[in-house]
């Protein structure tokens, strides 16, 4: 692979005109049972370009891409690899043809080696010695093209996310892929990774090969790829130039209406302080400890904001102030009742003395997806008299009264006999968050609730939130996502290995700021 | 002084022979479930493939014979397992106890039927049966101290069966580290969807690994009925494949430290043969029942206190189910 000549800052995103495009699908179709997930699916991906898929939630993006990598077949349709229609019988023929896939859950073996992981299923022969010998090689050669340094003895559970996810680029790169296909590839990273991220994708398309990029993220679209292809139910809806577009026109085309990007909301007035926590430490269920020594308040009408990247103690604290876990030390202090080490509270004890919670991962812990939509949305509240007389539920009342919420909160289909794991995610959150906020909690903690939620879902749910802050009640906010911490919190805090790295007011705090905290890095103006 | 020599060397002799089927066991249960497949069948597969190996051996009047039926029907109970937890994703536990069920019946109640004996075989002798090796010189060092009974009596003189299990144990450590199929089994058993996108059939390699299983499980209890013993007794396994499964967690599934943990618990073993009877000071004589309890004894005490984090490979018992 000749190095192209640096400094001819030529446009190499314009494909030569008669090369044929890459990959281009025809007519794609696909139908599960009654849903038809692919409908006509047609567009082209012009070779040595950086492509873009936007689209919601079930918008058939994954399952295009799993046509293309061959899991699926398609119904009917054709697809193109370099002008020729191949056949894509499975992962291994797709390789074939050069496409590669980085997935959104890595595919990598914890307990081997870089090296191991990228030979996996990839091996010269029978035995091991030569194809590590040639990896190596092929590796040094690989991160020289493209900057992907990583240690290639390192196993893999000793590796930071961004570089788990350099392995999984690695690994197609070293199964000869021209077109990777990287499916929602920033979900778990830090900006600082992103950018890193991005500068490698930038490196590949130079080099000539060719980047699809899955995303829900308006955001990654503008600032990376050079063509975008919209999806909605199914269809494609929209197939642009990226620098002929914007933000606000793909949201539209996404979701069919407008929608209000940035959330409207006045300046805060905080009132009396409602939560104080003082130097708690908390630790998780293998005994780390994963909150360390860590103080703040939240006044009534504020939304506090707690930034940092998965895994930080975020989801510890968060438990810890529900009454889910333990706190090892330090005091916590809700509406004047104080709480410690000895003097715990539990779950249902924390929402009587006025707590709601939406927990993070509402799936396994705000909801049981396998039960009717009606009994999850009472979970909590079930000796509720209005639920339950003295032996039996009363399940007319129980069934009536969720399908009043549902209508409330637009839960769609609004059907509350349904099990819980049929609804979508936006619409199961919100079964969570009518449950939570309809107790008219004067704190409400809310972990990631915009986790795997469309757009029209997010704009509702940050609209219900704003709303109760200016009904003056508190609600402390965790999210990875900096987009919503930016747009709702009033203050933010940032956490990093269970510490707090600073806390900033909305007015200061900007993306790049608030990133670097989240590697850790200690401003000068922390509060 | 020299009493006490020869004790050691007759106690490791001993530990010799009694732990040829635990590490052929534990070895077969390493493969499993370094596929990602629990198998608490070891147990049966060793005695079904005992009561195989007699039977055959029996009738046929060839040890050879006796030996790939032995591995034949292990291999065959070991596929049972693979359609029903591979092919069909059921419980492993469940169908590993269901083949430990079925095999102790079906051995006692089909030689029954064949050989009216009470549930055993009859008595092989002769080519029906496998017998020690004696090595070159063996008789001519004999007397010679020190050296002479450890090569008369350690080295020389054993089954065919004890070389082999000891020799499957580096043979193993080279296959899982050192070659593609080892790799491959590896990764099914820790991150099987890694396998999967890789290209690589989850079902084949699990497969696989189980026929491994089943050719082991199948010396191992062919040794047990037609080379340590003289045929097929009920139950004659008496929990071995219980122990080498101990052994294997002991060893955390590794080849190496697994052939250790299978040493220490036939040593255990061997001790408690010499310890029946044997009055000790102080102590007086302690009751058979008791002794024998001791290699089970220990096999709770290493699990419970003395293994520390055992990490089982991650997928090790969970059928693998594509999400997609």
């Amino acid at each position: 692979m000749a190095r192209l000549v640096t400094g001819l800052e030529t446009d190499v995103a314009t494909p030569i005109a008669e090369a044929p495009p890459a990959l281009e699908l025809r007519g794609i179709d696909k139908w599960f049972g009654p849903v038809h997930a692919n409908n006509g699916v047609s567009f082209a991906v012009p070779r040595g370009s950086i492509h873009g898929i936007i689209g919601e939630n079930g918008a058939g993006k994954s399952t295009l891409m799993s046509i293309v990598y061959g899991y699926y077949q398609a119904d009917a349709g054709q697809i193109l690899v370099n002008g020729t229609a191949v056949k894509i019988t499975g992962p291994q023929n797709a390789l074939s043809h050069g496409i590669g896939m980085v997935h959104q859950h890595f595919m990598l073996v914890e307990p081997f080696t870089v090296l191991e992981n990228v030979i996996l299923g990839a091996e010269t022969g029978r035995i091991l010695a030569p194809s590590l010998e040639r990896a190596r090689a092929e590796l040094e050669r690989l991160e020289r093209d493209y900057s992907l340094e990583v240690n290639p003895d390192a196993t893999i559970e000793t590796l930071a996310v961004g570089l788990r996810q350099r392995v999984e680029i690695l690994k197609a790169l070293y199964r000869g892929a021209d077109i990777l296909i990287l499916d929602e590839p920033t979900g778990v990273l830090t900006p600082q990774e992103v950018d890193q991220l991005f500068d490698i994708l930038r490196a590949l398309r130079d080099q000539g090969k060719t980047v699809i990029l899955i995303t829900h993220k308006l955001r990654e679209i503008m600032a990376l790829t050079d063509n975008v292809t919209v999806m909605r139910q199914g269809e494609v809806v929209a197939n642009v130039k990226t620098a002929e577009t914007s933000r606000e026109k793909l949201a539209e085309l996404m979701v069919g209406r407008s929608v209000l990007l940035r959330v409207e909301k006045t300046v805060a007035t905080p009132g009396a302080e409602v939560l104080a926590v003082q130097d708690i430490s908390v630790r998780d269920g293998q005994g780390v400890r994963r909150v360390k020594g860590v103080s703040f308040d939240v006044r009534a009408g504020e939304i506090l904001g707690i930034a940092g990247v998965a895994g930080n103690g975020q989801s510890e604290l968060l438990e810890a102030l529900a009454g889910i876990r333990p706190i090892e030390s330090g005091t916590i202090r809700f509406k004047g009742t104080e709480i410690d080490a000895a003097h715990m509270r539990n779950a249902r004890q924390m929402r009587e003395l006025g707590m709601g919670h939406v927990p993070e991962d509402r799936q396994r812990m705000g909801l049981v997806v396998s039960f009717q939509a009606n009994e999850s949305s009472i979970l909590g509240h079930q000796d509720n008299p209005k639920y339950t007389g003295a032996i039996l539920m009363r399940q007319s009342a129980i069934v009536a009264d969720v399908a009043e919420k549902m209508e409330r909160f637009d839960v769609r289909p609004s059907n509350p006999l349904l099990r819980t794991s049929a609804f979508s995610g936006g619409n199961q959150q919100k079964i969570v968050l009518v449950r939570e906020m309809d107790q008219n909690p004067d704190l409400l903690l809310v972990g990631q609730p915009t986790r795997g939620v469309d757009i029209g879902a997010i704009e509702f749910i940050h609209k219900r939130l704003i709303a109760m802050r200016d009904q003056g009640k508190a609600i402390l906010l965790v999210s990875v996502e900096l987009d919503e911490i930016l747009s709702l919190s009033d203050r933010i805090i940032v956490m990093f290995d269970g510490g707090i790295v600073g806390e900033v007011s909305q007015a200061e705090a900007d993306e790049r700021k608030l990133g670097l905290m989240m590697a850790g890095e200690r401003l000068g103006a922390a509060a | 002084m020299e009493e006490f020599f020869t004790m050691i060397v007759l106690i490791a002799d001993a530990t010799l022979r009694v732990s040829t089927p635990l590490i052929l066991a534990a070895l077969a249960g390493l493969y499993a479930e370094r596929s990602g497949v629990v198998d608490i069948a070891l147990e049966g597969k060793l005695l079904g493939a005992a009561f195989a190996a007699a039977t055959v051996a029996a009738v046929t009047h060839s040890a050879w014979l006796g030996l790939a039926a032995g591995i034949t029907f292990a291999v065959a109970l070991a596929m049972i397992h693979a359609y029903a937890c591979v092919t069909h994703k059921g419980d492993q536990v469940v169908s590993g106890m269901a083949i430990n069920i079925l095999v102790a019946g079906l051995g006692p109640t089909l030689a029954l039927a064949w050989f009216r004996q009470g549930g055993q075989t009859p008595r092989v002798e002769g080519g029906a049966r496998f017998h020690p090796w004696s090595w070159p010189g063996a008789e001519a060092v004999a007397d010679i101290p020190v050296i002479g009974p450890i090569y008369f009596e350690i080295i020389s003189g054993h089954n065919m069966f004890v070389y082999i299990a000891v020799l499957c144990v580096p043979l193993t450590a080279w296959v899982i580290y050192k070659t593609r199929f080892g790799l491959r089994l590896r990764a099914v058993g820790e991150s099987p969807e890694a396998v999967d996108t890789a290209g690589i059939s989850v079902d084949w390699m699990r497969y696989q690994a189980l026929i491994v299983t089943g050719i082991l499980c199948g010396i191992g209890g062919t040794y047990l009925s037609i080379a340590q013993n003289a045929g097929f007794l009920r139950n004659m396994s008496a929990g071995q494949g219980f122990i080498a499964l101990a052994a294997l967690i002991f060893g955390k599934w590794r080849p190496w430290p697994t052939m250790f943990a299978c040493f220490l618990f036939a040593f255990t073993d061997a001790v408690q043969t010499r310890l029946q009877g044997v009055d000790i000071p102080g102590i007086g004589i302690i009751p058979v029942q008791f002794i024998q309890a001791l290699p089970f004894a220990l096999t709770v005490i290493l699990l419970a206190g003395f293994v520390g984090k055992a990490v089982a490979p991650r997928a090790s018992g969970i059928p693998y189910i594509k999400e997609r």
